[in-house]
């Protein structure tokens, strides 16, 4: 039987967007689906942080070890994602010294350079470290820009071959006795971009093999064809803040405990997070209390973190998972380690396994062992090739490095733009036409918006995901707009107006957690600009009755 | 030795200017001085004077905008800051304005909103308008041509036009997005465009062979996409110091109406009101110093300010005077009455922490939930409580405690610092301003004089 597809993969977040790119480069055809935007699930909800290591030294060595090696890989393959900040796990007076010493002794038995600072050292590295850390361990931690790691894979995939299709959703499993073919998805607007408000339509994609890499959502699409998948779902929160406190990754030097991490990202630091588990990873509680927890914990390694400016917090979902009869009563202890279940092995049912547990750290080192049972499967005998060839974006560093007053940019806009999209920042940037600033906050140019829009359709999330427009101090509140005026005349006037209202709610979501302070003024502002000024709230064109202009003033 | 005035007005945007402005035609002696800190929010507003464009309170569904916002005012709340001052009061003080603005606003011919289109394309009602928007009303029918840059990524004329369209606007509306003559830079503000036709700069243009006005240059850039329509809008920046001349410059060389789309922030509209009305301040007489905050106050118990106070009121104390902080040096302010009218939550008269929302300069009263978490409902657009947030002023517009009393004397509250009303919801906050403000500055003089 013909098959439309050898291999689909199911979810668009890193672990599925790396197998999509490994199997394209061995020449395998392959087909993506993603529910959303990509990165709509685990991975746009984390934390951005690339591990050394370290902070498994201890605990788990196996998964230490893995990512002090997945940690260099990146830094190769994805220079344009990563952020070289370096990291610190710091001793409070009230932390052991039994578990510094053991910290520092697994740093060393899995390969991570790791150096001990006094307190006075680790301040002279970030000065606002609180005066009472007394030590500190110094590790290659990083920061990496999960959006753009993901896009970067996905566009590599595609370039490879592969189909990639979001805002398809799987709606039911194909199987045929005891074996899976393939999925019916709805697409939201039809195959392809998106475009708001046009109508959806449904496909079956059959497949040779389908993999199911949906992480916290595994459960789910088990279900559809009685497989029981016990996947975990455990929620974390991460708080954003205005500035980078600091430039280096934060961790508390001791054992797992909620609020002990902060990570400069970008503009921004980004504290996090607990750990709680969930029964449904598409609706839990997200409360006060731990973004409360977040910045009075962290205050105490990090004192100006009390007075300092939130702009917005976000929960995500971890897909944990353990194999049946372990019996872990505390997700915390539940391990990071991944596992393949193959269906055929387990439940007699063929043509699919199910990818669950991991970090984003080692996605690439998970891609590659799966895309190899893939393979295997298949008979495809090509190598894995993810760990040598960098993404797009990254192929060329000097790019990087070259012209900060190139494109007719103010600098440090175009810096930032380099900095976002590396080696592509030529192909996307060189344009004959005006590209004025779209996102102040951000310093986002309309090239980099209509690029992304090239990408994604009138998905203005997407769009902000590659770009990192309206993720700044006003949360969108002065640039939303802008962004969707970037779609006409490409789309037409409702789809432009349904897709600036879908991004301007988004925006707010998370803002509603940061509600005091600057940041409850800014919500204000925003809501008086797109109220008062523009009356978006009130848009007679979303009207059905027609308005009597006639009744009112007409001038003099 | 503290500064002495009869009144001092805390804070500088239109609530302010106002009650400072009514106090000095209240009583023709009196010194008013006008304190402010920052700058006004003015520059972020559209420049329109709204009164009340929907009624609060019901937001479930899209509403129809009041006609007339007069008799729609009879209707709102009893705590709304409208039924405190009164409705006459709001007439009073729109015609204040009237006077105040002169020709520079339109819209005092009749009761009736306005229909203004917004740089986003849609119509919102308000009472009074620059005379720059005056041609541009969505309830005339002359077609219109609405014209955008590419460097100005604020305002897409050919969407706006296409969003007109879909809110059933009673013309055809037509946009073209044009590049500004003599603008190089992609990312040059909206006050440099302004400046270009303030002087009439020459720029080189290609539709025109060598350098020729600015003026010219943006009609010469203009002309070839007229067709027909007899009214043309821009974005609103057609000159700051001389919007009349640029206009008319363009509206002769077009022949065809020119108008002025609202624009977001920094709104030149904005800043021409405020302009406006530090003009009508210098020529009242009323000193004003502005970058400097006040940080804090003394209070006498009000029995010895002579005050006519009553049995109820024995508790009430007085402002004696404030603290204004000039560069580090603390400054005592002392006035007989004082004006607080230092804006709400954008304009920093409310602030917030984790646990509560204060007045910052007084610490007056205001109501809020414990939980922050009920300051605020999920829908963006739903109905805010935090939107709500002030004082709550008795009919002397007198802030009050816990307990229902004023919590000083001789301290009135106008504009945004005040509460219990959703001015982004209503389209109201330039008409609370005003009222209260009128209000409050001409009951300030009253009690001085």
């Amino acid at each position: 039987m013909a098959h439309d597809t050898a291999v689909l993969v199911l979810g668009g977040g890193s672990t599925g967007c790396g197998i999509a790119r490994d199997l394209a480069m061995r020449g395998v055809d392959v087909t993506l689906v993603e529910r959303g935007t990509l990165t709509d699930g685990t991975t746009g909800r984390m934390h951005g942080l690339l591990h050394s290591g370290g902070r498994y030294a201890v605990s788990d060595q196996a998964s230490a070890t893995e990512c002090i090696e997945e940690n260099e890989v990146l830094r190769e393959i994805a220079s344009h994602c990563v952020e070289e900040t370096g990291g610190l796990f710091v001793q409070r007076p009230e932390d052991s010294d039994e578990y510094f010493r053991e910290k520092l002794e697994g740093c060393r038995d899995c390969d991570i350079p790791a150096t001990v600072l006094s307190g006075r050292e680790a301040r002279e590295v970030e000065p606002y470290l609180a005066d009472d850390v007394s030590r500190a361990i110094q590790v290659p931690d990083g920061a990496v820009d999960p959006f753009r790691l993901c896009v970067a894979n996905a566009l590599d995939a595609e370039r490879h071959g592969a189909r990639v299709e979001t805002h398809a959703e799987v709606i039911d499993l194909l199987r045929d006795g005891d074996d899976i073919y393939g999925v019916e998805v709805r697409h939201d607007s039809g195959p392809g971009k998106r475009t708001h408000k046009a109508p959806g339509t449904t496909e079956e994609i059959t497949a040779e093999y389908v993999v199911n890499a949906t992480g916290a959502w595994a459960g789910q699409i088990g279900a559809m064809a009685d497989l029981d998948v016990a996947v975990r779902p455990s929620k974390g929160v991460m708080t954003i803040m205005n500035v980078r406190q600091v430039d280096t990754v934060i961790n508390r030097c001791r054992p797992k405990g909620d609020a002990d991490i902060i990570v400069p990202h970008e503009t921004t630091a980004i504290l996090g997070t607990t750990d709680e588990e969930v029964s449904d990873p598409d609706d839990y509680p997200e409360e006060q209390w731990e973004v409360d927890m977040m910045i009075d914990t962290l205050t105490e390694l990090v004192p100006i973190l009390e007075e300092a400016r939130t702009i917005r917090s976000f929960w995500g979902v971890r897909p944990l998972y353990e194999p049946p009869g372990t019996g872990t009563q505390d997700s915390t202890d539940i391990t990071r380690d991944f596992f393949l279940l193959d269906h055929d092995e387990r439940d007699g049912v063929s043509g699919m396994s199910s990818i669950v547990g991991g970090k984003f750290t080692t996605y690439r080192a998970m891609a590659e062992e799966i895309s190899d049972h893939v393979c295997a499967k298949l008979g495809v005998s090509a190598a894995c090739a993810t760990a040598d060839e960098p993404l797009p974006g990254s192929e060329d560093v000097r790019v990087l490095e070259e012209g900060m007053d190139d494109f007719g940019l103010r600098s440090p806009i175009a810096r930032r733009s380099n900095q976002r999209l590396g080696s592509r920042a030529a192909d996307v940037l060189e344009t004959n036409e005006p590209n004025p600033v779209v996102c102040e906050c951000e310093g986002v140019t309309r090239a980099e918006i209509q690029d992304a829009i090239d990408q994604s359709g009138s998905d203005l999330n997407a769009v902000r995901i590659r770009t990192r427009a309206s993720m700044g101090n006003c949360q969108g509140g002065f640039c939303c707009q802008n962004m969707a005026n970037e779609l006409h005349p490409r789309y037409d006037e409702e789809t432009v107006r349904e897709a600036l209202d879908e991004l301007f709610q988004e925006r707010w979501k998370g803002e509603r957690h940061a509600l005091w302070g600057e940041q409850l003024s800014q919500a204000m502002l925003n809501y008086a600009l797109h109220a008062t000024t523009m009356n978006r709230d009130n848009d007679p064109a979303r009207e059905s009755t027609q308005l009597d202009y006639a009744q009112f003033d007409g001038g003099a | 030795m503290a500064i002495t005035d009869d009144v001092l007005v805390i804070g500088g945007g239109l609530a302010g200017a106002t009650a400072a402005l009514a106090a000095a035609e209240t009583t023709e002696d009196a010194r008013i001085r006008l304190v402010t800190y920052k700058q006004s929010t003015l520059r972020h507003a559209s420049g329109l004077i709204d009164v009340l464009g929907y009624a609060p309170g019901t937001t479930d569904d899209q509403q129809q905008p009041i006609a007339d916002p007069y008799t729609a005012l009879e209707s709102l709340p009893e705590s709304h800051p409208y039924q405190r001052v009164g409705i006459d009061a709001v007439r009073d003080a729109l015609a204040f304005f009237d006077e105040i603005a002169g020709d520079a606003y339109a819209g005092a011919h009749t009761d009736r909103n306005a229909l203004v289109p917004t740089h986003g394309g849609t119509v919102k009602p308000t009472a009074r308008y620059p005379v720059s928007t005056a041609e541009g009303l969505a309830s005339d029918d002359r077609d219109t041509l609405l014209v955008g840059f590419e460097t100005l990524p604020d305002f897409d004329a050919p969407l706006a036009a296409a969003h007109l369209e879909a809110a059933g606007a009673p013309f055809d509306a037509r946009g073209v997005t044009l590049s500004f003559p003599g603008i190089g830079r992609d990312d040059a503000k909206v006050t440099r465009y302004a400046h270009l036709l303030d002087h009439d700069e020459r720029v080189e243009t290609p539709s025109v062979t060598g350098e020729t006005g600015a003026r010219e240059a943006l009609a010469a850039t203009v002309n070839p996409h007229l067709d027909e329509e007899s009214r043309v809008g821009f974005p609103a920046i057609l000159g700051d110091a001389h919007p009349a001349a640029v206009r008319e410059a363009l509206s002769d060389a077009l022949g065809a109406a020119v108008f002025e789309v609202p624009m977001g922030p920094p709104s030149l509209p904005g800043l021409r009101l405020e302009d406006l009305l530090y003009d009508a301040l210098e020529s009242a007489g009323v000193r004003v110093t502005s970058g400097v905050p006040v940080v804090d106050y003394e209070t006498v118990a009000a029995d010895s300010t002579g005050e006519n106070s009553t049995a109820d009121e024995t508790t009430t104390a007085a402002i004696d005077h404030v603290i204004v902080d000039r560069n580090g040096a603390q400054i005592p302010h002392e006035a007989d009455q004082y004006v607080l009218a230092t804006g709400g939550l954008v304009g920093k008269g409310v602030e917030s922490n984790r646990e509560r929302v204060t007045e910052g300069i007084f610490d007056c009263y205001v109501p809020h939930a414990t939980d922050r978490y009920d300051w605020f409902v999920d829908d963006v657009f739903g109905e805010q409580p935090y939107a709500r947030f002030g004082v709550v002023p008795d009919e002397e517009l007198r802030p009050l405690g816990t307990d229902d009393n004023p919590e000083f004397s001789n301290l009135r509250a106008a504009g945004a610092v005040l509460g219990d009303y959703d001015y982004a919801a209503e389209k109201s906050g330039a008409g609370v301003s005003l009222a209260t403000g009128y209000v409050a500055g001409t009951r300030a003089g009253e009690a001085c004089q």
